[in-house]
């Protein structure tokens, strides 16, 4: 038996990017992660930056005085949107990673109609579903507001 | 079943969780001027005002599910960043020690948010 | 692309000899084209022509042994069930399946991926060992549960799902789409009782958990046997487990020879065996 260590041959993280038939759903899968450390980062800051309000009136000015700013606007627009696609893909992952909407086993009969095909609808609708809340979320930061600055 | 199928299914229930009061979260905060809602912005103006800050304190709906969120984000948040750590396999050491710094964080953070959540609504409600 | 004017295709190869290149690296070998060569078609006259040393898995050239499985412009594929003309290029770029270490030119060490694939004893498992070393029958099975598991059993272990996998790609230590399919695949078998001991080797990263259904393992599959809906269909099973609402089946029984049954009038004995 040939015991060959062989050339590592491994893709890494190029694997979240390429190696297969580059389907919509790895890009999904790639997408999930990225919104959810973006949102795992801001979250541990909001958590200490929320919890000012209960140090009196004038820590909590302090603390909004000092996420203000352009900068901080569209920092928190793109939490906003982050949130949006990962919970609209989150509810479609709840379904499919529990086996409802892939589809039962059968006998494959070429051209294959695979499970992945079969949840095509919700991840269409996930996508509606976070395009929707985007447009709500657009329409609050920057067109209803009417200044930049809360 | 082993701890690691455990630790899922928790994280999707917990991502149940916070789809629905992230949900209610972001509505409050941030389509406030989409859907107008005077329960929980009471004073006007925007949600961070001080103003509707004290009035959702004085409730006790917003320190229990605030409660529940915080809980729920910090375990599916970490849960998903550890996962992502892991996967690129960078040792046991690193593995352990990066288990370790996430449990601690995600407790210490737990404890504060909570206090502060409690602590915030004794303080509206003396106001 | 419409081959129908193409007379010469470019074989883009990437070569590695252990003893004596350091890293892999491309080589170009132009090659005649004739309506309806496959691939692995291709790759022959390039070893005749061209190479002689060209190393690759090859066997039944028609899709059923999962030997040939390689990179083929940027897909996981059969070298043998890929016609040249279905490429979008005249230019073929063929390489070794990625996530494995490679041994020579396009032959990848698969013995990782069968190495899971045992420990997740894949075969019928069941407390009847008595039945198992003297078997007295076959095992009555309908049709319907057949159904749930004869798509996972075409699977022809070509590697090429474990390449297209992202987290196969990061984690060596994820068992990967094969092995958890093939364990699926046990577990839904009605005459198999191994669900337990399955269950404990399908802890922590080596089972379906870092699974997040990319989906790519069953787009590439040259068998359709969709290893994805595998993977989740256990997760859903194992989740039922833990919170005590799966039902555990009886393993499947062995079918009795029927019993009080008289001979019809006319019908002879069989012969007496010839073969002692």
């Amino acid at each position: 038996m040939l015991t060959a260590k062989g050339y590592p041959n491994r893709l890494g993280v190029w694997g979240w990017v390429g190696g297969g038939r580059w389907g919509v759903e790895r890009y999904l899968y790639t997408l999930h992660r990225l919104t959810g450390l973006g949102l795992v980062f801001y979250f541990l800051l909001h958590i200490l930056v929320t919890s000012s309000r209960a140090f009196g009136e004038a820590a909590w000015a302090a603390a909004m005085g000092r996420v203000t700013g352009p900068l901080f606007t569209i920092g928190e627009y793109l939490v906003f949107l982050a949130f949006a696609f990962h919970a609209a893909n989150g509810l479609r992952l709840v379904f499919i990673e529990l086996g409802w909407g892939v589809g039962k086993p059968f006998e494959p009969v070429y051209p294959y109609k695979t499970s992945v095909d079969f949840q095509r609808p919700l991840a269409i609708a996930a996508l509606v579903l976070a395009a929707l809340l985007a447009a709500a979320g657009t329409l609050d930061f920057f067109v209803l507001h009417g200044e930049v600055t809360p | 079943m082993t701890r690691d199928g455990k630790l899922w299914t928790w994280h999707v229930l917990a991502g149940v969780v916070i789809f629905v009061f992230l949900g209610l979260h972001m509505l409050i905060m941030h389509l406030d001027d989409v859907i107008r809602i005077a329960w929980w912005n009471p004073a006007g103006g925007h949600p961070i005002d001080w103003a509707n800050v004290v009035a959702r304190g004085k409730m006790i709906f917003f320190p229990i599910t605030y409660t529940v969120l915080l809980g729920a984000a910090l375990f599916h948040g970490l849960y998903g960043l550890k996962n992502i750590l892991f996967e690129l396999n960078l040792g046991t050491a690193f593995k352990r020690t990066v288990a370790l710094v996430l449990l601690l964080l995600g407790a210490g953070l737990f404890v504060y948010g909570t206090w502060a959540a409690f602590a915030a609504t004794a303080l509206a409600r003396s106001l | 692309m419409d081959f129908s004017n193409v007379k010469e295709v470019t074989y883009r190869v990437r070569r590695f000899d252990p003893d004596r290149d350091r890293a892999p690296h491309w080589e170009e070998y132009c090659i005649p084209y004739a309506p309806g060569m496959t691939v692995l078609d291709g790759l022959w006259l390039v070893k005749e022509l061209h190479a002689p040393g060209l190393a690759w898995r090859s066997s039944c050239r028609m899709g059923v042994c999962g030997s040939c499985g390689m990179l083929i412009n940027g897909s996981p594929r059969l070298g043998c069930n890929t016609q040249i003309s279905e490429l979008s290029t005249p230019t073929v770029a063929v390489g070794p399946l990625p996530n494995f270490n490679i041994i020579k030119d396009l032959v990848p060490d698969l013995g990782p991926m069968l190495a899971t694939h045992r420990e997740l004893s894949p075969f019928i498992v069941r407390d009847d060992h008595q039945e198992m070393e003297n078997p007295s029958g076959e095992f009555w099975q309908s049709p319907e549960e057949l159904e749930h598991y004869l798509q996972f059993s075409y699977c022809i272990k070509c590697g090429c799902c474990m390449a297209a996998c992202p987290t196969y790609a990061t984690d060596p230590l994820y068992s990967g789409p094969m092995p958890l399919a093939q364990a699926h695949r046990y577990n839904s078998d009605s005459r198999d009782n191994g669900f337990a001991q399955r269950r404990e080797v399908l802890a922590g990263e080596r089972g379906p958990w870092r699974c997040h259904f990319a989906g790519e393992c069953s787009r590439v599959c040259p068998k359709g046997v969709d290893p994805a809906k595998a993977i989740q269909l256990m997760k859903r099973e194992l989740v039922a487990d833990y919170l005590k609402l799966r039902h555990a089946r009886c393993p499947a029984k062995v079918a009795e020879t029927p019993k009080g049954i008289t001979r019809r009038e006319g019908v002879p004995d069989a012969p007496a065996p010839t073969v002692r």
